[in-house]
C-alpha cells in the first residue's frame, strides 16, 4: 500500500514540478537570447528570497493571491469561470472601507464587521452573475467581465470621489482615498508569530494578519468541499450536472450558491491592504483577481495546491524587484516565467491525468479477466 | 467462390484488454455474412479495423485477394468498403440527395455542385439495388427505417461493394426490420457483399448465408444457418445457455405505490409530449412501457423523477402527492432511478466508485450524518454493492470510467437497490450491456419485486418487456394507447401496437 501511495503522490506532484522545471529551462533560453546570464539572475532571486524581510513580502503578496485563487477555484469546481474576482474584490474593498469608517465598534467586532461586509458585497455582486446565468442564460464569463467594468470604471471611480476624505489621509502625505478606518477596525500584524521561530523582522516590514484569515479560508474550503454533503453536491454538480440533477442536486441552485461563495471569498482579497492601511486609496492594488485565476489553475483548485501556487507567484512577483535593482536581468522575465509555468502546467496535468486513467482502466480490465465468469 | 474479405490472425490490444485475439474471417463475394457476439466480444473493434478506423496490432487483411494495409476510412471506401453506423450520421435539415452527395459532390465549373448528375447517379444506385427513396425529401421528415436506407444509399453511392452494417436492427421495430431485410436481399441480388453485425439470434438466422460467432475477442466458429438453432448460437456466443427474462409467479399486491393521473407535459412548439397519461404501479408489480423511442417515454420519466415540471395532472408516491416536489425530496421518499444513459445521467466518471455509490442518496444514512459526509458509510456501501451485485473492479477507489459498461450498470443498479427503494424507475436498464450483466440486472429487479418493489420499466427490448412485466402499456405520441397482458402477446404484435398499426386495424 505504501508503494501505491508513493506512486500516486509522485503522479500528483509530477505535473507541477515538470511545469516549473520546463519554465526555468525556457526562461533561461529567453534570458540567454536577451543577453543576460540566467544563472546570475536565479542566484539573485534565490539569495534575495532567503532574507527574512523578503519572505514577509512574499507572504504578504501570497495572502491575497491565495484568497483570489480560492475564489476562482470555487467557481472552477462548479464548472464556472468567475472572471469577475477582480471587480468583486475592488467593490468589496471600497464599500467595506467606507462602511467600516462610519462605525465605531470594539476591536474584534469592528474587524469582523468589516470582513463580513466585504464578503457580503463580493458575494452579492458575484451571486448576481449566477442569478443572471440561471434565469436568463447569460454566460458567467460575459456577465462577470461586464460587471468588472461596472466596478472598475464605474462604481469605484465614482465612489472614490464621492467618499473622498478631506485633506491628507496618510502620514506619508499627498495621497487621496476614503475616510480612514479607526484603529479598532485594523487587523494587527503577526510579526511576533514569525519572530518566535527566527529573529526580529527589520526594515519596518509587517506580516499581514490576513494570512491567518487566508489559512482559515483554505481549511474551511477543504472541509466543506470534501467532508460535507453540500461539498459533494457542489463537486458532483460541477463534474456532471445532469447526473447530479438526477441525483437530487438542482444545478441552478448550485450555480447561484457557488458564484456567491466565490464572490464572498473574493471580497476578502482586498482586505490585506485595507486591514493594513485603513482606507481605499485612489490607486488600490489591482490585477489580483486575474492572477488568482492562474493561481487556481496551477494549484488544481486544491486548497493546498492553490497555496503552493500562490507562494510561487508571490516569490516571482517579489523577485522581479530585485532583478531590476541588481540588473542581472529584466524584470519582465518574471512575467514570461509565470506564463510558461501556466502553459506547461496545463499540458502536464492533462498528460498525468491520461496516464492515471490508462492505469486504472488496465487494472479494471485485469480484474475482469481474472474473474472466472467474465463474459465480456 | 471468390473471397471478398479474408482476415487472418487479426489481433488488437487496448491497455489491459485484448479486444481481438487472432481472429480469422472469410467472407465470400456476394454473401450475407453475419458476425454475432455479445457486447464486448470484439465485433465493433473488428469492423473498425476492417473500415480503416483502427490499425490491427498484427494480422493481415485481404480484400478481393490483395493484401492491404488500411489506415483510414477514406482508403477503405476506395477499396469498395462502406460502413453504415448504428447511429445515423445525417444532416436533418438537408434533403436526401444533399445528404447522399455530401463530401462526394459532383462538381461543375466554378465550384458549383452538379445536382443533376448527383440525382441521376442516386437514381441509378437506387434502381440497381432496389432501394426506393425520394431524393428531395428532407431527412427530418423521414422515419427511422427510411433514414437507415439513406445511410445505405450514401455508402453505395460512393461505390461500395462490401457493406458493413453495424447492428442495423437495434433502432427498428419488427415491421421495419422486415423492410430492411428485403432491402438487404436486394443488395445481395445487386452483387453486394454484406457484413451484418447483430446479436439477435432469430434475425441472424433469418437473413444470413454464413454466421461467424465471436466470444471474448476470438472466433468461436463459422456456421451455416441451416445447420444450427438459436440455442446452438447462444451457446456459442456465451459459452453457456442464453438467459431469458422471466418474471416468475406474480407478486402483485393491492397496494398502489406510484399513481399517475392525467399527466400532461407540453414540449416545444406547444405540443403535448405526454398527453393525459394515467397509470398506477402496485407494490410487487412491474409495469412495462413499450413504445418506439421519442413517443414521450423520456418526458414521462423526467416528470416522475422530478426533472421536468408537468403542466397538468398529478403524481402520487406512496400516497403522497409529489407532482411538484424536488428531485431530492422524491429520492429521499424512496424513488430509485436507473437512467437510460449511464454516462450522462448516472455516473460521475472521474469520481471514485465509492463516491458514485452515494450519488443520489448522499443525504441519506449511512452516506451522511446531518451535513457531514460519512466516508466509512459510503465505502461500506460501495464494498457491499461490489460484492452483492458482482461489480468487477480491482477496488472501490478506481474511478467510474475505468469500468466496462456492464459493470457500470451493475454499480448503478446496485446503488439504487441497496438504498431500499419503494418504487424503481428503470429506463432501458440493460441497454448496451452484455448478456451476463443483463441477466444479473434482471435477477436484481425480480428479486426486489418479490420483496414488494414497484417497478416502472421503460425498454426498447421487447423480449425484456414481455419477460419481466406484469402489465405492458404502449405509449404512442404521448398517450397510453393499449394495456396488454405479457402472457398473451408476441414481440411482433407488440411491435404492431408500438407503430400504431394494430390500433388502426382495430378501428377498421
Amino acid at each position: 500500500m505504501t508503494g501505491r501511495l508513493a506512486h500516486r503522490l509522485m503522479l500528483a506532484s509530477a505535473a507541477p514540478v515538470a511545469a516549473v522545471v520546463i519554465a526555468v529551462v525556457l526562461s533561461s533560453i529567453v534570458l540567454l537570447i536577451s543577453g543576460s546570464n540566467p544563472l546570475a539572475a536565479y542566484a539573485d532571486m534565490v539569495e534575495h528570497a532567503s532574507k527574512l524581510e523578503t519572505q514577509v513580502d512574499i507572504l504578504n503578496r501570497a495572502t491575497p493571491l491565495y484568497l483570489s485563487g480560492v475564489a476562482a477555484a470555487i467557481g472552477f469546481r462548479m464548472n464556472l469561470f468567475n472572471i469577475g474576482v477582480e471587480g468583486q474584490y475592488l467593490l468589496a474593498f471600497i464599500v467595506s472601507a467606507h462602511v467600516g469608517a462610519q462605525v465605531e465598534l470594539p476591536a474584534v467586532l469592528h474587524i469582523a464587521f468589516i470582513l463580513v461586509v466585504a464578503m457580503a458585497v463580493g458575494g452579492a455582486f458575484s451571486g448576481a452573475a449566477g442569478v443572471l446565468k440561471v434565469t436568463r442564460g447569460v454566460n458567467e464569463v460575459i456577465s462577470t467581465i461586464m460587471l468588472n467594468a461596472v466596478v472598475i470604471s464605474g462604481l469605484a471611480a465614482w465612489w472614490i470621489v464621492e467618499w473622498q476624505a478631506g485633506g491628507e489621509i496618510s502620514a506619508t502625505g499627498g495621497r487621496v482615498g476614503t475616510e480612514p478606518i479607526a484603529e479598532s477596525g485594523l487587523l494587527p500584524n503577526i510579526n511576533s508569530w514569525l519572530e518566535v521561530f527566527t529573529r526580529e523582522i527589520g526594515l519596518g516590514k509587517k506580516l499581514t494578519g490576513m494570512l491567518v484569515v487566508a489559512v482559515a479560508v483554505g481549511v474551511v474550503y477543504h472541509v466543506i468541499l470534501n467532508r460535507t454533503v453540500f461539498g459533494f453536491d457542489l463537486r458532483s454538480s460541477g463534474a456532471n450536472p445532469t447526473a447530479s440533477h438526477v441525483g437530487g442536486v438542482s444545478p441552478k441552485r448550485m450555480v447561484v450558491i457557488a458564484m456567491t461563495l466565490s464572490g464572498a471569498v473574493a471580497g476578502l482579497v482586498g482586505m490585506t491592504e485595507l486591514m493594513n492601511t485603513g482606507y481605499y486609496p485612489s490607486n488600490p492594488i489591482s490585477l489580483l483577481g486575474f492572477t488568482g485565476i492562474a493561481v487556481a489553475l496551477l494549484g488544481r483548485n486544491h486548497p493546498a495546491g492553490v497555496g503552493v501556487a500562490a507562494l510561487v507567484f508571490a516569490f516571482l512577483d517579489v523577485s522581479s524587484g530585485i532583478l531590476q535593482i541588481s540588473g542581472a536581468a529584466s524584470r519582465e522575465i518574471v512575467e514570461i516565467m509565470k506564463g510558461v509555468i501556466i502553459l506547461t502546467a496545463v499540458i502536464a496535468y492533462e498528460v498525468v491525468r491520461r496516464m492515471r486513467e490508462r492505469e486504472e482502466a488496465a487494472a479494471a480490465a485485469a480484474a475482469m479477466a481474472s474473474s472466472p465468469a467474465a463474459a465480456s | 467462390m471468390a473471397l471478398a474479405i479474408e482476415l487472418t490472425g487479426i489481433t488488437k490490444r487496448f491497455p489491459g484488454v485484448v479486444a481481438n485475439d487472432d481472429i480469422n474471417l472469410e467472407v465470400a463475394e456476394g454473401e450475407i455474412h453475419a458476425i454475432c457476439g455479445e457486447n464486448g466480444a470484439g465485433k465493433s473493434t473488428l469492423m473498425k479495423i476492417l473500415y480503416g478506423m483502427q490499425p490491427p496490432d498484427s494480422g493481415t487483411i485481404r480484400i478481393g485477394g490483395e493484401v492491404v494495409e488500411l489506415h483510414s476510412p477514406a482508403q477503405a471506401i476506395d477499396l469498395g468498403i462502406g460502413m453504415v453506423h448504428q447511429h445515423f450520421m445525417l444532416a436533418d435539415q438537408l434533403t436526401v440527395l444533399e445528404n447522399v452527395i455530401l463530401g462526394a459532390e459532383p462538381m461543375r465549373s466554378l465550384g458549383r455542385i452538379d445536382f443533376q448528375t448527383g440525382r441521376e447517379h442516386l437514381d441509378e444506385v437506387g434502381r440497381a439495388y432496389g432501394l426506393d427513396i425520394n431524393a428531395h425529401d428532407l431527412v427530418e421528415t423521414l422515419e427511422v427505417g427510411e433514414r437507415q436506407r439513406v445511410e445505405i444509399i450514401k455508402v453505395l453511392y460512393r461505390g461500395a461493394k462490401i457493406l458493413i452494417l453495424d447492428e442495423p436492427t437495434a433502432v427498428l421495430v419488427p415491421q421495419e426490420v422486415d423492410e430492411l431485410f428485403r432491402n438487404i436481399r436486394e443488395l445481395k441480388a445487386g452483387g453486394a457483399t454484406i457484413l451484418f453485425i447483430d446479436h439477435k439470434l432469430d434475425e441472424v438466422l433469418e437473413i444470413a448465408d454464413t454466421i461467424t460467432v465471436l466470444r471474448q475477442g476470438r472466433t468461436v466458429g463459422t456456421v451455416k444457418p441451416e445447420d444450427v438453432t438459436a440455442h446452438d448460437l447462444a451457446e456459442m456466443m456465451i459459452g453457456s445457455e442464453l438467459p431469458v427474462p422471466d418474471a416468475g409467479a406474480s407478486t402483485v399486491t393491492e397496494e398502489v405505490a406510484l399513481a399517475i393521473d392525467g399527466l400532461r407535459v407540453i414540449g416545444e412548439g406547444d405540443r403535448a409530449v405526454v398527453d393525459g397519461v394515467s397509470l398506477s404501479v402496485h407494490r410487487g408489480e412491474i409495469v412495462g412501457i413499450a413504445g418506439v423511442e421519442g413517443n414521450g417515454q423520456a418526458e414521462l420519466v423526467n416528470a416522475i423523477i422530478g426533472l421536468d415540471d408537468p403542466d397538468e395532472g398529478t403524481i402520487t408516491l406512496l400516497g403522497r402527492e409529489i407532482t411538484h416536489l424536488s428531485v431530492r425530496g422524491r429520492r429521499e421518499m424512496g424513488l430509485g432511478y436507473v437512467p437510460q444513459d449511464r454516462h450522462r445521467d448516472g455516473l460521475l466518471l472521474g469520481f471514485t466508485l465509492w463516491e458514485n455509490s452515494a450519488l443520489g442518496h448522499q443525504t441519506e444514512t449511512p452516506y451522511s450524518r446531518g451535513p457531514w459526509l460519512s466516508r466509512t458509510g459510503m465505502k461500506d456501501r460501495a464494498s457491499r454493492i461490489k460484492a452483492d451485485f458482482d461489480v468487477r473492479t480491482p477496488n472501490i477507489e478506481v474511478s467510474a470510467h475505468a469500468l466496462s459498461g456492464g459493470n457500470q450498470q451493475k454499480l448503478i443498479v446496485g446503488r439504487e437497490m441497496v438504498a431500499g427503494p419503494a418504487v424503481l424507475i428503470a429506463n432501458h436498464p440493460t441497454r448496451g450491456i452484455d448478456v451476463g450483466a443483463q441477466a444479473a440486472v434482471w435477477d436484481d429487479i425480480r428479486e426486489a419485486r418479490a420483496q414488494g418493489l414497484a417497478t416502472l420499466l421503460v425498454s426498447a427490448d421487447l423480449e425484456e418487456l414481455i419477460g419481466l412485466s406484469d402489465t405492458i402499456v404502449v405509449m404512442l405520441r404521448g398517450r397510453l394507447v393499449a394495456s396488454l397482458d405479457p402472457n398473451e402477446i408476441t414481440p411482433r404484435d407488440l411491435g404492431a401496437y408500438m407503430t400504431g398499426a394494430a390500433l388502426e386495424t382495430d378501428v377498421a
